[in-house]
């Protein structure tokens, strides 16, 4: 059904504007064509079914069912509902503290902080589309993975003694937190369609733009850059390309919705594996706004921790994706 | 008079949900004094995890989206 948009698009950009597919211009725009309509219309199907489904998952609930969990269990299942509650980045430091103040190990929370920004219904759904369940497999476990083994390390440092002294204090006098809440009731059909139109405007209106950087970068590689180029330069041979991917995506601060059409490309022009991950990954999770947010609630030197700890698990990663090839 | 705190880090919604209240409140004729609270100890303080939330008179009344006009209505009368 999908290439119904690769037609689309040839039938505008060959046909209707004549241009020759065999032309860089060519096909970037079929490129660029093809991935935003396809991804437009996912993204309108795709985010209000599940919006509907999970109209009734909340950071509050979440919370419930951490606290007073097994720490392995916890870190994993901190991981996974980072990757599938619903949650705003804005919102990560009374997640937070709300995590913090109802006695969950900092380890469990950041697992969930971690894997957050990584996996979440829109990536998973255009790395599906984009390019294919064997990719989205490994990305979806690279991140899990990534959440799980970075909350473990920080409980082992014990990094909670590197939490600003109020969030350490909330967090060793933590209460109990049932009954705390009071939005908890049952929800009805008209609320759920009422919350998944809601949703679907909200995400609509944070990563439309995205899409349009984030396609148009991948549409350039597409077009413009040689398969031999990035094979001879950038391949799986020399062990530096995956650090480097890494701290190039640094700067390039980019959510899932970006970056995933860049992938596309780069998988489409024989970049590694690993080395494409390592980058991808870089960029949505080692975003700088977001560290500054933490600051409020953390120390320098455990926001520094952290963000090694990221770039390291990205770099092995990496290294180990290229290794298996 | 009500007083209204609107928690939130200070971002694109948090200022969509003071301007809604307050322009809700001068159609409606209700005094209000409504501010704006970004201390991540306010949140806490009120068991508050996603922004932004509404406080009226000390009571959280809502939390994690812009509210719509009615529900301001309601709070506010």
């Amino acid at each position: 059904m999908l290439s119904l948009f690769s037609d689309f698009a040839a039938w505008l950009i060959y046909g209707l504007l004549g241009l020759d597919p065999d032309s860089k211009l060519g096909s970037s725009l079929h490129f660029f064509v093809e991935d935003t309509t396809k991804i437009f219309f996912l993204l309108v199907v795709m985010i209000y079914v599940i919006a509907l489904a999970r109209a009734s998952l909340n950071v509050e609930r979440v919370r419930d069912y951490l606290a007073g969990k097994h720490r392995v269990i916890g870190y994993f299942m901190g991981s996974l509902s980072g990757a599938i509650t619903p949650f705003c980045s804005c919102s990560s430091i009374p997640v937070f503290l709300g995590f913090t103040s109802a006695g969950i190990p900092i380890g469990i929370t950041m697992s969930f902080l971690l894997t957050s920004p990584l996996i979440n219904e829109v990536a998973v759904l255009l790395l599906l589309s984009l390019v294919g369940w064997k990719i989205t497999l490994i990305y979806v476990s690279v991140g899990v993975m990534v959440g799980i083994a970075g909350g473990a390390f920080l409980d082992i440092i014990r990094a909670e003694r590197m939490l600003q002294p109020f969030a350490l204090k909330a967090y060793q006098s933590a209460a109990p937190t049932e009954g705390r809440d009071a939005g908890r009731q049952r929800l009805s059909f008209k609320d759920r369609r009422e919350f998944a139109k809601h949703e679907l405007f909200d995400i609509l209106d944070r990563v439309w733009k995205w899409v349009f950087i984030g396609v148009g970068l991948g549409a350039a590689l597409h077009g413009f850059v040689p398969t031999s180029w990035i094979e001879g330069n950038l391949g799986a041979g020399q062990w530096w390309s995956v650090p480097s991917a890494v701290l190039l995506g640094i700067p390039l601060y980019s959510n899932a919705t970006g970056v995933i059409p860049v992938m596309e490309s780069l998988i489409g022009k024989g970049l590694p594996i690993g080395t494409t991950l390592a980058f991808c990954m870089s960029t949505v999770a080692a975003s700088f706004p977001e560290f500054i947010l933490l600051k409020q609630v953390m120390t320098w030197r455990l926001l520094t921790t952290i963000f090694v700890l990221l770039l390291g698990s990205f770099t092995v990663v990496g290294w180990a994706l290229n290794a298996i090839g | 008079m009500k007083q209204v705190k609107v928690l939130g880090s200070g971002c694109k919604k948090c200022t969509r949900t003071v301007e809604i209240i307050q322009t809700v409140a001068s159609e409606c004729g209700v005094d209000v004094n409504v501010v704006k609270e970004t201390s991540p100890e306010a949140m806490m303080s009120y068991g508050v995890m996603s922004t932004p939330a509404v406080i009226v008179d000390d009571v959280l009344v809502h939390s994690g989206s812009v509210p719509d006009r009615q529900k301001v209505e309601t709070w506010l009368k």
